[in-house]
């Protein structure tokens, strides 16, 4: 609170009294309004039962973790394995492709803050910038129709005879995995690049100088660096591909469930918001704890992660 | 253990700039070897061509005897300590000693050992656990330096290792420099704009001027026996006169300027004809005030005089032309001189060097 004071008085004597006035509302309303009061709805309803417009505010309306408890054990007819199965199955594709996405962006962030001049330079950051300008949804159809039966691939590999029947990338995932790498790049090789960028050149070429190969200079004195971006960018890919929908949706195989593709028939097929929600915490809660463990597995703090 | 390098008509250019022009000098080893020159005029592009970093565009470089063209910075028999040190942050000061011995892979507990070896010979014992930034600058300095010895390197190369400290360590960091060399009898190639470090440290220096290597000797000669106009005002202070050869004979010139004919003597054999456009260079150690027996005297008036120190420097001028002059603060000069006293001040025309106004091509 001290520290809240202090920074307010900071900025009042530097902007005015209006101005702080100002900024304070603003971002207190942001923080309660659409940070903190939806979230907390969210919760309170996930702790209530699914009832009918007349019931609500009635006898019926008490608190219960019915819903958490159908994730665990159904109606109580033995565990949930299904439900629990797509959860993990999410989290580990996600993963993947967070994995995916780390081998793709540190060479590219580093030749960005490094070797790349000019023109060579824009046109990389244009190429990483330009995903995100087209629509998700046309993006992942656009995935479809290129890893489609006859789509690009198919027809690229067969005509120059690799295969001969056309693979089946929907099914195996592959379009999926791809869709999502493909989609959070920019994400991944933004706070990446922000650290390595920052890193003196001498200490690479001492370290050249001192014997070490290419591979060492990275895994001692650029991966270090990195590190923190390396960190801030897979919680954000993990999290974002954890809590996609789309894309799965539509790039999805047939046998592959995402854990939000639940959430989303419990809302809107089933029409209970209230187990939905607590699908959506279990979500949110199980995430953030496979964030800290692994910031606590890969020693990064948190205060890393913000920078 | 120790290695000549030669620089065999080395040239580097960037693009059409020319950073390093024919540089031709053999540093023998075991040599403190300094090169001298203003800032920007291609002294850390030449030790990077040493180190293996740029290629030269023409010429070779040579150490002991191999040439090194497509020899990479890894297996050369050189160490580089960079201008800004580049001591890794992440690691602590051990790990910083150690990485060369890592990069061989040497075990851990030999690496600390030796780390620990190089520590003491730098005179900074028991800091190994530290990190970078927990030390001061001139520790920072040495540890760049057992760092750069790790290598086990014939040849250690310096890039103004010292700019980043403050006086009083730069001219501490000075003897030790000097000390370390002479312990561990590598050959120094160390570069620098400070004349003073240059000077103080150097086996023989080499003065640079625009990528050209202007001369090369031992520093009392550099100073006393400069050969060209470049290395007469940027090393040291001087006066610059400049007129016309009037005659000459032998080494001795005779220079008529418009504060009259002034005697000094030709610098490396040079022969002059009469009219060639000079610069005389007189130091302002070897002005004295008063007439002296067999000594030339310029007569002029006083500016003003300056008190620093150990020294007191008078501010002359004759016919427009400035005049400086410096005094041994003894206390047996005499009266203070008052501005627009009209004074006679002689000088030893052994000491006064008569050179080429443009430099030579
Ligand atoms: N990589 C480079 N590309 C283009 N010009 C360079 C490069 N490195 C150095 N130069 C130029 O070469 C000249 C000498 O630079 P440098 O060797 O760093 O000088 P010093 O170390 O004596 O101050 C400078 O004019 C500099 O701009
Ligand atoms: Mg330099």
């Amino acid at each position: 609170m001290d520290r809240l004071k202090s920074v307010f008085d900071e900025f009042v004597s530097r902007h005015g009294i209006g101005v702080a006035l100002f900024i304070s509302l603003t971002v207190l309303v942001w923080v309660l309004v659409l940070i903190a009061l939806p979230q907390v709805a969210m919760l309170d309803y996930s702790f209530r039962h699914n009832l009918s417009p007349q019931d609500i505010g009635g006898p019926q309306d008490v608190y219960t973790l019915s819903n958490y408890g159908f994730f665990l054990f159904r109606d109580g007819s033995g565990t949930n394995t299904l439900d629990m199965g797509v959860l993990g199955k999410t989290i580990l594709a996600s993963v993947l492709v967070t994995i995916i996405d780390v081998i793709v962006c540190y060479p590219i962030a580093f030749i960005l803050a490094h070797s790349a001049t000019g023109v060579a330079a824009r046109l990389m950051i244009l190429g990483l910038i330009v995903p995100f300008w087209v629509n998700e949804i046309l993006r992942a159809f656009a995935f479809r129709v290129i890893f489609g039966a006859t789509g690009l691939i198919n027809g690229v590999g067969m005509s120059l005879g690799f295969w001969d029947v056309p693979i089946d990338f929907i099914r195996a995932n592959v379009a999926l995995y791809s869709g999502l790498t493909y989609t959070y790049i920019l994400l991944m090789v933004f706070p990446i690049y922000n650290a390595v960028e920052a890193l003196d050149r001498n200490q690479i070429e001492a370290a050249q100088d001192m014997g070490a190969s290419w591979w060492r200079v990275h895994w001692r004195i650029v991966l270090p660096v990195a590190k923190p971006g390396i960190a801030s960018g897979a919680t954000m890919v993990f999290m974002l591909t954890a809590g996609a929908l789309a894309a799965p949706q539509i790039l999805g195989g047939p046998s592959n469930l995402w854990f939000t593709q639940l959430v989303y028939q419990w809302f809107s097929d089933a029409g209970n918001w209230q187990r939905g929600s607590a699908y959506a915490a279990i979500l949110l809660v199980t995430c953030l704890g496979f964030v800290l463990l692994m910031m606590k597995v890969f020693k990064v703090n948190i205060g890393a992660i913000g920078r | 253990m120790t290695k000549d390098v030669a620089l065999d008509h080395v040239t580097i250019r960037f693009g059409s700039h020319t950073a390093v022009d024919n540089a031709l000098l053999t540093i023998q080893g075991g040599e403190f070897f300094s090169f001298l020159g203003p800032s920007g005029c291609g002294k850390t592009t030449l030790l990077r061509c040493i180190s293996g970093f740029i290629e030269p565009t023409e010429g070779r470089v040579l150490i002991g005897g191999n040439d090194m063209r497509r020899v990479g910075p890894n297996k050369r028999p050189t160490a580089l300590i960079f201008q800004n040190l580049a001591l890794f942050p992440l690691m602590s000061v051990a790990e910083n000693i150690a990485f060369p011995l890592e990069v061989r892979g040497v075990g851990r507990k030999e690496r600390r050992r030796r780390a620990d070896e190089l520590l003491d010979l730098i005179a900074l014992p028991g800091v190994g656990d530290k990190k970078v930034y927990e030390l001061s600058g001139g520790q920072r300095q040495r540890v760049a330096i057992a760092r750069a010895l790790a290598v086990e390197p014939d040849i250690l190369l310096l890039d103004e290792p010292l700019s980043a400290l403050d006086l009083k360590l730069r001219h501490h960091m000075r003897t030790e420099l000097r000390s370390i060399q002479k312990r561990v009898g590598l050959t120094f190639i160390y570069i620098t704009h400070d004349q003073g470090e240059a000077l103080t440290m150097s086996d023989r220096v080499a003065v640079m001027s625009a990528g050209v290597v202007q001369q090369i000797d031992v520093p009392e000669v550099i100073y006393d026996r400069p050969r060209t106009a470049f290395v007469a005002s940027f090393v040291g202070e001087t006066n610059a006169i400049s007129g016309k050869v009037a005659s000459q004979s032998g080494g001795d010139v005779v220079v008529d300027t418009p504060i009259g004919m002034l005697p000094g003597r030709a610098s490396g054999g040079r022969s002059y004809a009469p009219g060639d456009i000079v610069t005389l260079f007189i130091r302002p150690e070897q002005l004295a005030v008063g007439e002296a027996a067999n000594a030339p005297s310029i007569s002029c008036t006083v500016v003003k005089e300056e008190f620093e120190g150990s020294v007191r420097n008078l501010f002359l001028e004759d016919k427009g032309i400035p005049l400086r002059l410096s005094r041994v603060n003894s206390g047996s000069e005499g009266a203070p001189l008052v501005p627009g006293q009209v004074v006679k001040a002689s000088y030893n025309p052994e000491k006064a060097w008569a050179l080429p106004a443009t430099p030579e091509a």
